[in-house]
């Protein structure tokens, strides 16, 4: 085996400057571009060819800012504007701007939307009033993770956010198990989404919306206005910091970018891209499917405990299998691990309690706002207690890691 | 447009040499450093050894991604910017001056011949950057 493939074998973050004269590397990441952008294209399931790529309904304007684009969950999405660490701190500090169009966004309408919603995802989706919404999971029946999603209680339906890249297959996970009134509409294509993230998120919103952003709480939506299109509002996002997401009709997308950045320019706000997305939410240790969760995980060894009502009547998909393992403890954990030397830890890194194989790395980074490695990783129960003195195998090079409580980041806006 | 500055030879990898008698300058050009991105270091662990065209001598970590940095030429790598080791963004604000990775004493000067001009090294970037 040469370099190349080893080091492609060993993890999809590692690239070279040789990448570039074998196709067939190229070929094997599926990805078509040039040789470096393809470390984003972390998640198993978005690594997939397309005949096309889609476009979101800001692609024009990505492509004005001057934006990196990359294939993502069957998009060309922008990875970078100016760099992940400008981008990641414009919305430590103040607020940046993340088209998230590439979501999946599916409506449940019916007279047994509630048990339908209830039956295929871990959370209570009863206990939700209007207008309130819920991160959940779906499961597979061996507890495996179909998807993360957020469920908002509408009106008169329920949406639901799941990953893009996860788009079809929830899609269709979901009508194999329709029962009852219930009608289902994926309405992706129809509808544009923005994340405005930041300490400064608030200000923007005032300034664009018909209502006071202020009165919806976290993990709560509105209907609003936003310059006269009629949009979704809710205060949820991906970052840590305090931010609101706004759905509206995809006609209205330029429009509405472009009255976005007017309302934030004395916080010098800035387009985001999914780079910075992704160092954000790894120190929240917010999961990322495809690396942090998948299929092969399941939602209480991944740290979503809080999100698995295990004590629902009618149980969900998967729910008797979680019932055990609940009671024989998971046998791993999710855990947060920084690094203690200026090593920057990466997905599929052997993770070490001296010389044996506690784990494995699924996220790792170069943090921007603490300035050091830091990793998400599975290791075997005994080790994931906080203060935990573990090492990580880089390239080859053991280098000290300390298991340390969730969040990385401690300083968040979020409300 | 990514520079590429017109005394310097060219590797397929993307690394630049600048020859000064018999020491070998070597860094990487500004199209790589712009497709990496956010360098946070650069590592040369190979001062004092031997090495021999298109070996590793070195890493370049950024944010989320790590890559080889390759000898172009055959040698003693006899000096390393040790000033990379904390500050790995002066390969991106400056790749073919303060952001030079690592000096190599030239073995075989014949293999300078094999390196690319700036021209079908410019070719090979413009291929590169569209798809």
């Amino acid at each position: 085996m040469n370099t190349d493939e080893r080091r492609f074998l060993s993890g999809p973050y590692l690239c070279n400057l040789r990448n570039l004269r074998f196709s067939r590397f190229l070929s094997s990441c599926f990805y078509s571009g040039s040789w470096a952008r393809f470390w984003f294209l972390t998640s198993r399931d978005s690594r997939i060819v397309y005949p096309s790529m889609l476009k979101t309904p800001f692609y024009g304007k990505h492509e004005a800012a001057g934006a990196r684009m990359v294939p993502f969950a069957g998009y060309d999405m922008p990875v970078q504007f100016k760099g992940i660490i400008p981008e990641h701190n414009r919305v430590r500090k103040t607020v940046g701007v993340f088209d998230v169009s590439h979501m999946g966004r599916i409506e449940i309408r019916g007279r047994d939307a509630l048990s339908f919603i209830n039956r295929m995802t871990t959370n209570n989706a009863s206990i939700l009033e209007i207008n309130q919404a819920q991160y959940s999971v779906f499961c597979y029946p061996d507890a495996g993770i179909v998807d993360d999603l957020v469920v908002y209680r509408l009106e008169d339906h329920y949406l639901l956010v799941v990953n893009g890249a996860n788009n079809d297959k929830v899609t269709k996970w979901l009508e194999e198990h329709l029962a009852g009134n219930v009608e289902m509409k994926n309405v992706t294509e129809d509808i544009a989404q923005l994340a405005i993230q930041g300490p400064e998120a608030e200000p923007v919103m005032q300034r664009i919306s018909s209502i006071d952003p202020s009165g919806i709480g976290f993990y709560w939506a509105a209907t609003a206005d936003v310059v006269g299109v009629e949009s979704l509002i809710s205060r949820t996002g991906y970052t840590g910091e305090d931010g609101f997401e706004v759905y509206f009709p995809k006609e209205y997308a330029d429009k509405v970018w472009d009255v976005v950045f007017e309302a934030g320019k004395e916080f010098e706000i800035e387009p985001i891209g999914l780079g910075a997305r992704d160092t954000l939410r790894m120190e929240m240790k917010y999961c990322l499917y495809g690396n942090d969760i998948d299929e092969t995980t399941n939602p209480l060894e991944a740290g979503l405990g809080f999100v698995t009502r295990l004590d629902k009547p009618e149980g969900f998909i998967g729910s008797d299998v979680l019932r055990k393992v609940k009671e024989e403890k998971p046998g791993r954990r999710l855990v947060c691990l920084e690094m203690q030397d200026r090593a920057i830890p990466r997905p599929s890194y052997r993770i070490y309690a001296g010389e044996t194989q506690v784990g494995h790395v699924t996220s790792g980074t170069m943090s921007p706002s603490l300035r050091k490695g830091i990793a998400l990783g599975y290791v075997k129960r005994k080790h994931g207690k906080a203060g935990t003195e573990l090492a990580i195998d880089i390239r080859g090079q053991r280098s000290p890691a300390r298991v340390v409580k969730p969040p990385f980041y401690k300083h968040g806006s979020r409300k | 447009m990514a520079k590429i500055p017109e005394d310097l030879k060219y590797t397929k990898t993307h690394e630049w040499v600048k020859v000064e008698g018999e020491i070998a300058t070597v860094g990487i050009t500004d199209f790589a450093q712009a497709e990496l991105s956010d360098i946070v270091y650069v590592e040369v662990n190979t001062v004092g050894q031997q090495t021999e065209q298109d070996k590793p001598i070195g890493t370049i970590e950024a944010v989320k991604a790590v890559v080889d940095l390759f000898a172009p030429v055959s040698g003693e790598v006899i000096e390393a910017n040790e000033s990379l080791k904390g500050a790995g963004a002066k390969v991106n604000t400056d790749p073919y001056g303060e952001g030079w990775i690592a000096r190599i004493k030239l073995s075989k000067p014949k293999e300078l011949d094999k390196l690319l001009d700036p021209a079908p090294y410019a070719e090979l970037v413009k291929k590169s950057e569209h798809h």
